[in-house]
């Protein structure tokens, strides 16, 4: 459910948008990070549109392209009952304005992204890691962090706690992608 | 006397105390640092992440239909319903389009998983808060409801049963008269349950005025479900963005007023009643015909098949292996879980694997307002928001 074609070609003229893309019964618009910020309270407040609710809050890693990560807001409006995406593409080192002082829940979705991808949100006011370990090195969904990762814990009898090693696989992660199946 | 300023000022420190990970409240896996003033909470910080499982990742590494069980695991409560997002935003990216009485099945069973959710919920939450029978009754009904998981998949919890495509196999005989007499019986079951709690004036107490959330916070906050439902607000993607035949089934939706944990208790409660309602349709619309896609690039054949024609030990043979090939695409898909609005964000590139699996879970974003939520609260009034949230922390964590 999104808003109708003609609007939306509004909605491009009126947010400073880069592209957009509508697939179906889904619209999708890209704007650069440093107009982020105008564009989520363009579309929160302007009575046309009224994106009130931020739904959640994605990272995506494009391994190989030259902004790899793209951050990707949800939006819903509930008085119009329809949904929006905006993405924003960054690299490692360019920080993103942070969301939070636009929509408030956005808070722990940016402190995800921030850890598990390194997408750095800027005037955060808690960017700290939220789902990995406590002592975790690196971002884990990023497309060249392996799966099993790079260390493994086991319990230690003479130490008598858990403790942490770099990772020793008796095979390696087969991964089955082939061009034909023979 | 001249007083100095040093001798006027104090410095105070909260007391900060540690709701562990192990707590039977706790509701899993929660650490929540609670910085108290005496026994009034000043912040409440939730450390998640003890159930992380890395499933985003392990679901980019694995074909569409083998990253299918993972969705059972997330909210281990109500199973079937994130297997359904999945299913609808594969179905949405690949221009499937499913059979009818598939579509009346996987509402069937979306139902019964509300029922199995709301038990748990209302049971959980009224253990928490101290009752510890309508636990006891809940859990009764939902071993009922359990048996028909069982009956139709072989597996009582984690079914992996609604696949994109239809539904895996077929209701066994007699399972829809078992149906009707389950749905006989659970309305005095769950009047039996009321009649404890309802009007009970410990409960009352223990649950009017706690964790109120405005309409303007619940948006704010991004709640979705009974959360939002609790504030006022009538938003329900069965109603607002329909699905399957939800379109075709007449049913009501509770809404409460002030926004505080008895109104949602009180909304759980009529959910269940509505959802008797929406089985008892169903179950009038249900009819013959297949519960697969009959495509077979896309569906695997049914095994008597398999075991008679060329083509379809193939197309058995390919999808088992490599799997179905999505075209580039993607969606995000929602639907009403009984917990709110879970939402799958599904990117597609032209592989039999997904590029990214992006999992909107509706406690992540509760979760965030427990320390708003719960300012100005006791610690037992903690443990009354995080139950009225209905937080289960293999969909929070993932």
């Amino acid at each position: 459910m999104t808003i109708s074609i003609k609007k939306f070609e509004q909605l491009t003229k009126i947010v400073p948008t880069l592209t957009y893309q509508r697939i179906g019964d889904e619209s999708s618009i890209v704007v650069s990070h440093d107009k982020l910020i105008l564009a989520l309270n363009v579309l929160k407040l302007h009575i046309g549109y009224q994106y009130n609710m931020l739904t959640c809050i994605s990272g995506v890693d494009f391994l190989g392209k030259d902004y790899r990560f793209s951050v990707v807001y949800d939006l819903l409006s509930l008085t119009y009952n329809s949904r929006l995406r905006v993405k924003v593409f960054v690299n490692e080192i360019t920080p993103v304005p942070s969301s939070i002082e636009v929509f408030i829940n956005a808070n722990w979705w940016e402190r995800e992204i921030w850890d598990l991808y390194g997408v750095y949100f800027d005037k955060h006011t808690d960017l700290r890691r939220i789902l990995s370990d406590y002592g975790f090195e690196g971002h884990p969904m990023r497309k060249d962090f392996p799966l099993s990762g790079f260390v493994e814990f086991r319990f230690d009898e003479s130490k008598k706690r858990v403790i942490g090693e770099p990772i020793e696989l008796t095979q390696e992660f087969r991964s089955f992608t082939f061009e034909k199946p023979w | 006397m001249i007083l100095k300023k040093k001798e006027l000022t104090r410095e105070l420190k909260n007391f900060t105390i540690n709701f562990g990970p192990q707590h039977p409240a706790a509701h899993g896996v929660l650490r929540l640092i609670l910085e108290l003033d005496g026994e009034v909470v000043e912040r409440a910080d939730p450390h998640i992440g003890l159930l992380h499982r890395g499933t985003e990742k392990l679901i980019e590494h694995k074909t569409y239909i083998q990253a299918l069980p993972y969705f059972d695991r997330l909210d281990y409560v109500s199973m079937m319903c994130q297997e359904h997002t999945y299913s609808l935003a594969v179905e949405k990216i690949g221009g499937i389009q499913i059979p009818r009485r598939a579509q009346v099945i996987r509402v069937i069973f979306a139902e019964i998983t509300r029922l199995l959710n709301h038990l748990l919920a209302v049971g959980c939450h009224a253990m928490d808060v101290g009752a510890m029978t309508p636990f006891m009754w809940a859990f009764e009904e939902r071993e009922k409801l359990i048996e028909f998981y069982e009956r139709v998949s072989g597996s009582r919890m984690h079914a992996a049963y609604i696949r994109p495509g239809g539904v895996s196999a077929d209701l066994p005989l007699g399972f829809l008269d078992d149906l009707h007499i389950f749905i006989n019986q659970f309305n005095v079951r769950i009047d039996e349950i009321e009649e404890l709690l309802t009007g009970n004036r410990i409960w009352k107490e223990r649950l009017v005025d706690i964790g109120v959330v405005s309409a303007k916070k619940a948006v704010d906050w991004g709640f979705s479900g009974v959360m939002l439902r609790g504030s006022g607000l009538p938003w329900d993607l069965r109603k607002t963005q329909p699905y399957e035949v939800y379109s075709e089934i007449d049913f009501s939706v509770p809404v409460g007023s002030s926004g505080d944990c008895f109104d949602r208790y009180l909304i759980r409660i009529e959910e269940m009643r509505q959802s008797l309602n929406i089985l008892e349709q169903a179950i009038q619309l249900i009819e013959e015909g297949p519960i697969k896609s009959t495509n077979y690039k896309l569906n695997p054949p049914s095994r008597s098949e398999m075991k008679v024609s060329m083509e379809a030990v193939i197309h058995h043979f390919k999808l088992y292996s490599e799997g179905i090939v999505l075209p580039f695409g993607e969606t995000y898909t929602a639907t009403e879980a009984p917990k709110g609005e879970f939402g799958v964000y599904l990117i597609s590139n032209n592989t039999e694997r997904p590029y990214r699996c992006k999992i909107k879970a509706p406690g992540f974003g509760h979760l965030q307002a427990l320390n708003d939520m719960s300012k100005g609260h006791m610690i037992a009034d903690v443990v009354t928001i995080i139950g009225t949230q209905d937080i289960v922390f293999g969909e929070v964590d993932r």
